[in-house]
């Protein structure tokens, strides 16, 4: 078990930044998983840290001590395959073992590690079967199983769950999250499915284009999102976008106008931007209300989705070409070609500037 | 009967004839050999295709001379080394050219090939030189070295498709397990190799087994010869006889141990000539 640091850490290949001045620190036991579109280095990052890839600028420190140069066996790392890539030609027991007996263990230090990796990933039964002859789920314990088995300080997960059905998915999910509350060892994962992100971690690492957009329990990432990326990226389905202007503003918030909606009033922090300052406010399906038409306020239903536990309904945007999600409880009285009014919940209406960025509250709001 | 079931009788009747006249045409030569083998010599200008009388005369000459069992001798060593020297440096090459990423790979990858395209009678003269001067003349060495030089290219060519095929997740898990490169080579890529390296193992025997001109360039007294070279050296009882009994069951002496390695590994060709082609 050890923390890690990442001090500006930068990899260029060829012409290509991959990963531009990347800060993180993750403490020790924590469960972090870097999530992002694919394309972003995500996994980039995880191969930096495992010692795959080289670090092209700045300062990898696993338990205090800078790893740059070592090779991946003395980091103290153990990393778990999207292709679980076991080795064919061994039993599960020599799969678990080969690292181990690399690492010139006694035999009876290596039996009894395996043994032991076994009995928490419930292997046992499995230990002499040669890997085709197990299921996907079977195949992702070993994988997990080779990877504890040397007893790692931290354990790397790429994309861990992605050659798996959903129904199995699921379930892996939830072994991975009570496998990290018994062995309590600091885990690092990297996934695409936001699902997956906001499940298991402790902490969710945004990833876009080489760089953090943001780093935060789930719980911060979804209620208060740094940027236009990340409030778009979690979610699903995924947050409504739509333009608005400034209005005016103070200390204790602003009003916006919102074309087709109105004006609404909004705790958001907009001293530093001048009067008609082009916004983008941001509404969660959850946080809409839908009302009975009116002439400045009147959206049409072109589809409506029952999921049997709740109500998707979709509006024109009028404009733009990405349809309104409105998300309630089943049953809705909403159908296809009705009008309606737009009313955000303006405690949860989120706002960014032309760069994306989120504006904060005021203080004054946020003492109240 | 009507007039589909006719014509589907008639293509399979063709369809075998086709296959008995390519059976025919593949191993009635061989067929001729061994009858020709075991006819007592007053009887071998009679053309039948069952001998009305036979006997082991002939093996029995052929291994009652100690030169004959001497180039068998000779011959296993030189294809048994030719086989092992091209796997080691094959299987360490297409490493290199298959999973370590550097300059000019590709170049050096056509060169390989380049080099197998020269014909034997082209290099045999320079090549005669280099085993004079490393003093490997009449000596088994020099047979092993040369046939390696053209076995190589063919066997790092096969080698290193197959290992490009081989899943770039598996050698990381090696590295993450500790493994250097030797280690990630010996115990987690060659068990996977098996079959490439079969195919290829046994075409390099074949090769330095069958070869001819360099053997009988390269060597000179009757203890160093090979196989191919000692057939056709033998003689018979005068000028004017060629001993083709004895030519013949020795002929089928020789070949009965690539038939028969052939058929062990058959299953290993098939699946390691494809290997390269399709995927699983």
């Amino acid at each position: 078990m050890a923390s890690v640091t990442l001090e500006k850490i930068n990899k260029v290949f060829g012409r290509d930044h991959i990963i531009k001045d990347v800060d993180l620190t993750i403490g020790n036991g924590e469960f972090v998983v870097f999530v992002g579109p694919s394309g972003c280095g995500k996994s980039t990052l995880l191969r930096l840290i495992a010692g795959l890839e080289s670090i092209t600028d700045g300062d990898l420190k696993i338990g205090g001590d800078v790893v740059n140069e070592l090779p991946p066996r003395e980091r103290g790392v153990g990393m778990v395959f999207q292709s679980y890539a076991l080795y064919p030609h061994m039993t599960v027991y020599e799969n678990m073992a080969f690292g181990l007996k690399l690492a010139k263990e006694n035999a009876e230090t290596v039996d009894g590690r395996v043994m032991s990796t076994a009995r928490i990933l419930q292997l046992e039964e499995l230990l002499h079967r040669k890997p085709k002859a197990l299921s996907g789920g079977q195949r992702q314990r070993v994988a997990m199983g080779r990877a504890m088995a040397r007893e790692p300080r931290i354990l790397l997960f790429d994309e861990p769950l992605s050659n798996l059905d959903a129904s199995l998915r699921v379930q892996m999910r939830n072994e991975i999250a009570r496998l990290h509350n018994r062995l309590g060892s600091t885990m690092i994962y990297v996934t695409h499915d936001q699902v997956e992100a906001m499940t298991l971690a402790d902490k969710i690492v945004v990833l876009n284009g080489g760089h953090i957009e943001q780093v935060g329990s789930p719980h911060e990432l979804y209620q208060r999102p740094a940027t236009r990326f990340v409030a778009g990226f979690m979610g699903s389905p995924t947050m409504n976008f739509m333009p608005a202007t400034l209005v005016s503003s103070d200390h204790l918030g602003c009003r916006i106008n919102a074309p087709g909606i109105g004006e609404m009033a909004l705790p958001q922090d907009a001293q530093h931007l001048s009067k008609g300052a082009e916004l983008t406010i941001g509404v969660r399906p959850e946080h809409l209300r839908l009302a009975e038409p009116s002439a400045d306020n009147r959206f049409d239903i072109v589809n409506v989705e029952y999921l049997g536990n709740e109500v998707y309904v979709y509006l024109d945007p009028k404009e733009g070409d990405t349809l309104i999600v409105h998300r309630s409880e089943a049953p809705s009285q909403w159908k296809e070609g009705q009008a309606v009014s737009l009313i955000p919940d303006t405690t949860h209406v989120h706002v960014f500037d032309q760069n994306g960025k989120a504006l904060p509250a005021t203080q004054a709001s946020a003492a109240a | 009967m009507n007039q589909r079931q006719l014509a589907k009788i008639a293509k399979r009747v063709g369809f075998w004839a086709l296959i008995a006249v390519i059976m025919v045409y593949a191993v009635f030569p061989f067929y001729y050999a061994v009858i020709t083998s075991i006819k007592p010599s007053s009887d071998l200008f009679m053309v039948e295709l069952w001998p009305s009388n036979w006997n082991l005369d002939n093996y029995a000459q052929i291994f009652s001379q100690s030169s004959f069992v001497r180039a068998i001798f000779n011959s296993i060593i030189v294809a048994v080394s030719v086989v092992f020297i091209a796997l080691l440096l094959g299987i360490t090459a297409s490493y290199a050219l298959g999973r370590v990423r550097f300059r000019g790979r590709s170049t050096i990858m056509l060169v390989i090939l380049g080099v197998s395209m020269f014909p034997q009678v082209a290099v045999l003269s320079g090549l005669f030189e280099v085993i004079r001067a490393l003093n490997l003349y009449n000596n088994p060495a020099g047979l092993i070295l040369s046939y390696t030089i053209f076995t190589l290219p063919f066997t790092v060519w096969v080698l290193t498709t197959f290992m490009k095929e081989l899943p770039m997740e598996l050698e990381e898990a090696a590295i993450m397990d500790g493994a250097t490169p030797w280690v990630t080579i010996t115990k987690v890529f060659l068990p996977l190799m098996w079959p490439a390296m079969a195919t290829t193992g046994l075409l390099a025997f074949i090769a330095a087994w069958n070869e001819f001109l360099f053997a009988l360039t390269f060597t000179l007294t009757d203890t160093q010869r090979t196989v191919p070279v000692a057939i056709a050296l033998l003689s018979g009882g005068s000028a004017y006889e060629l001993p083709w009994g004895p030519i013949m069951a020795a002929s089928v002496v020789v070949t009965v141990p690539l038939v028969v390695l052939v058929i062990i590994f058959q299953r290993r060709i098939v699946s390691g000539l494809t290997a390269g082609a399709v995927k699983g």
